[in-house]
């Protein structure tokens, strides 16, 4: 009797202990971020002299106006789009149809293919043999560059081809194929539709992938019309140089603190505009991140 | 003809001919044909493009035609000053980074399985993991706005906590650049990295800690005599296995925090390379650079996964 009552105390406890732990990270992640929301919307000049902690004073939109109004960032959405859905649809395509058919039962070249494409997890060219390359063969500077370089992705046909393997067997196929199903047909009517979990997955870390990158923009386009929204944001909020020059002078007169109070407020917006899109996929997309990195730690 | 009749089916029943099985098999290479085609322009093109490292690189010769020039370049590297820097400041924020970023995702997982309230862990998670999907440039942005020297908000909470006065220089500080390249991303992976050890403990079974209850085991015991242990062989995998990439520091958060002042503690082996190569032109000796680095890597990994195989875990390939 004692001991049980001893043993639910040491419970409560421990369960004090664990909620403060999980609270302590909470607010330690949460923070940041949501002290770039409040202070996207607050005056530039309370942000600026520590007056927003908590709360959002005096709400203020001028930040978000002076991102509407920067033409460079919505050039870099529009390319990032494109290159984004572009990047996706290939290197998910790509990565399914290798996956599958290294999927199917053993056919002549099989382990030979395997391993060249493993090969490229463990060795590559580098950066600079690449670039040289690239520049031999003419695709430096052409923006086809960012959709196809590391579009495919061999971590991505492992996981494709032990997800395939694992939920459609050898026999479904061999089943089909006597009935006159070649695998073409089978792939596209019934490995994509069973696949869904997976081509989520894929679909999501290729996207964010892209939507993020801008090192390859940076090394092999030389055209400000092609640059992706990362490479616009680089030049706003990492390098400073650009900082007097990011937002229009002459809106604000003389005023250099006033200006340089909205240079400031800008960058908070432009963080928000810019992450918008994976903020709005984020709910719908959550319940696959458990299974997503579950399949990927699952090697074939 | 007649003995072909007689032989011709017999001989494909045996072996099957090979012929026929490539024949059979023919839409699976179309199916493999993009990935190849793709990996032998991007990755193996490359791979032959490592010759620069042994050449005297003239871009009007191109790769095939500048003149061999031996290891001239690699022993060039060797003799130069920023050689043992660079190796130094890789080597130190890799372990770092090792040491800092591996327990926190533990404790997080072991809290998060062992709470009671669902609605907590949800909203945790949703949370811990967002920063995951969080670009570079936004993650080294929010920490030039918040440690911005004259009205970042950590200089105006600490001068408000009248801790300091002045401007805030740890942007502008070599020393400090460790410790806030490693903490924002030891912030950034938290929730992410703490998943597989989440998946892993769900593969604990239920009924352990049922029979630990009934023999009087406190929740704490069952968390550091049941979870923990379950899920080592997890952690000691993924601890080989990053150990592995110790010599690969990131490059994009690196150069993205470079500036004029951090360099002594910042400049690692791959923004060097970058640097020496694309912005100096000097295409050898970027590539014998980043040749020895690569080298390093691919040895690394090979060490890494005969140890795991060792241990009897499932290895890379």
């Amino acid at each position: 009797m004692s001991t049980a009552i001893k043993s639910t105390s040491r419970d409560r406890l421990y369960d004090i202990v664990n909620t403060v732990v999980l609270l302590v990270l909470l607010l330690v992640v949460a923070y940041p971020l949501y002290f770039v929301v409040i202070a996207s919307i607050s005056d530039p000049k309370l942000v600026a002299t520590g007056r927003v902690l908590f709360w959002p004073q005096n709400f203020s939109f001028k930040g978000y106006m002076e991102v509407v109004n920067y033409s460079p960032i919505w050039t870099g959405y529009r390319n990032t789009l494109i290159y984004t859905t572009l990047f996706t649809l290939i290197s998910v395509l790509v990565s399914l149809l290798a996956g599958y058919a290294l999927a199917r039962k053993p056919f002549p070249g099989k382990t030979a293919i395997t391993a060249f494409l493993l090969f490229t997890m463990f060795f590559n060219g580098g950066l600079i043999p690449t670039y040289l390359l690239m520049r031999e063969i003419g695709l430096y500077g052409n923006p086809a560059i960012i959709v196809l370089l590391g579009a495919v992705n061999v971590t991505n046909i492992i996981i494709s081809r032990t997800f395939i393997k694992s939920s459609i067997p050898e026999e479904l196929y061999e089943a089909a194929s006597i009935d006159g199903c070649s695998h073409f047909s089978f792939f596209f009517r019934i490995v994509m539709p069973v696949s869904q979990a997976l081509i989520a997955v894929l679909v999501l870390f290729a996207a964010v992938s892209q939507w993020n990158s801008w090192f390859n923009a940076m090394i092999y386009l030389n055209d400000e019309a092609h640059m992706p929204l990362q490479m616009v944001l680089r030049d706003l909020i990492v390098s400073q140089s650009a900082l007097s020059t990011a937002s229009n002078t002459d809106s604000m007169g003389g005023d250099a603190a006033a200006q340089i109070y909205l240079v400031e407020s800008m960058r908070y917006a432009v963080i928000i505009v810019s992450t918008l899109p994976i903020l709005c996929f984020y709910p719908f997309v959550q319940k696959y991140f458990v299974k997503g990195v579950m399949i990927g730690s699952v090697k074939g | 003809m007649d003995t072909a009749s007689r032989t011709g089916p017999k001989d494909k029943k045996q072996t099957k001919s090979l012929g026929f099985r490539i024949w059979q098999s023919r839409e699976l290479y179309l199916f493999l044909l993009p990935a190849v085609a793709l990996v032998i322009v991007f990755n193996y093109f490359p791979m032959y493009g490592i010759t620069v490292a042994f050449k005297d690189f003239k871009p009007h010769l191109g790769i095939m035609g500048s003149p061999w020039a031996g290891l001239k370049y690699f022993d060039r590297f060797f003799d130069m000053p920023m050689f043992s820097v660079i190796l130094k400041n890789t080597l130190l924020l890799s372990f770092y980074t090792l040491i800092a970023s591996f327990p926190l995702p533990i404790i997080l997982a072991l809290a998060l399985n062992s709470t009671p309230s669902q609605r907590l862990k949800k909203i945790v998670q949703t949370i811990t993991y967002a920063p995951h999907f969080i670009s570079i440039v936004i993650i080294v942005g929010m920490l030039n706005i918040f440690f911005s020297p004259s009205m970042g908000i950590v200089r105006n909470i600490l001068s408000g906590l009248g801790l300091m006065d002045g401007n805030l220089d740890v942007l502008m500080n070599a020393s400090s650049f460790p410790h806030l390249y490693v903490w924002s991303g030891v912030w950034q992976t938290l929730g992410w990295s703490s998943i597989i050890y989440l998946g892993a403990l769900s593969a604990v079974d239920p009924a352990l800690h049922e029979s630990a209850v009934i023999d009087g085991a406190s929740k704490f015991q069952r968390v550091f005599r049941i979870d923990l242990p379950l899920i080592l062989p997890t952690i000691v995998i993924l601890l080989i296995l990053e150990s592995g990439t110790i010599m690969n520091i990131g490059f994009e958060k690196v150069f993205l925090m470079q500036n004029a002042f951090n360099l002594s503690t910042s400049e690692v082996i791959n923004t060097y390379v970058y640097k020496v190569g694309i912005r100096e032109a000097q295409y050898s000796l970027s590539s014998a650079i980043g040749l020895f680095n690569s080298g390093i890597n691919f040895i690394l990994i090979l060490l890494v996964n005969q140890v795991s195989r060792r241990l009897g875990q499932e290895s890379l390939w």
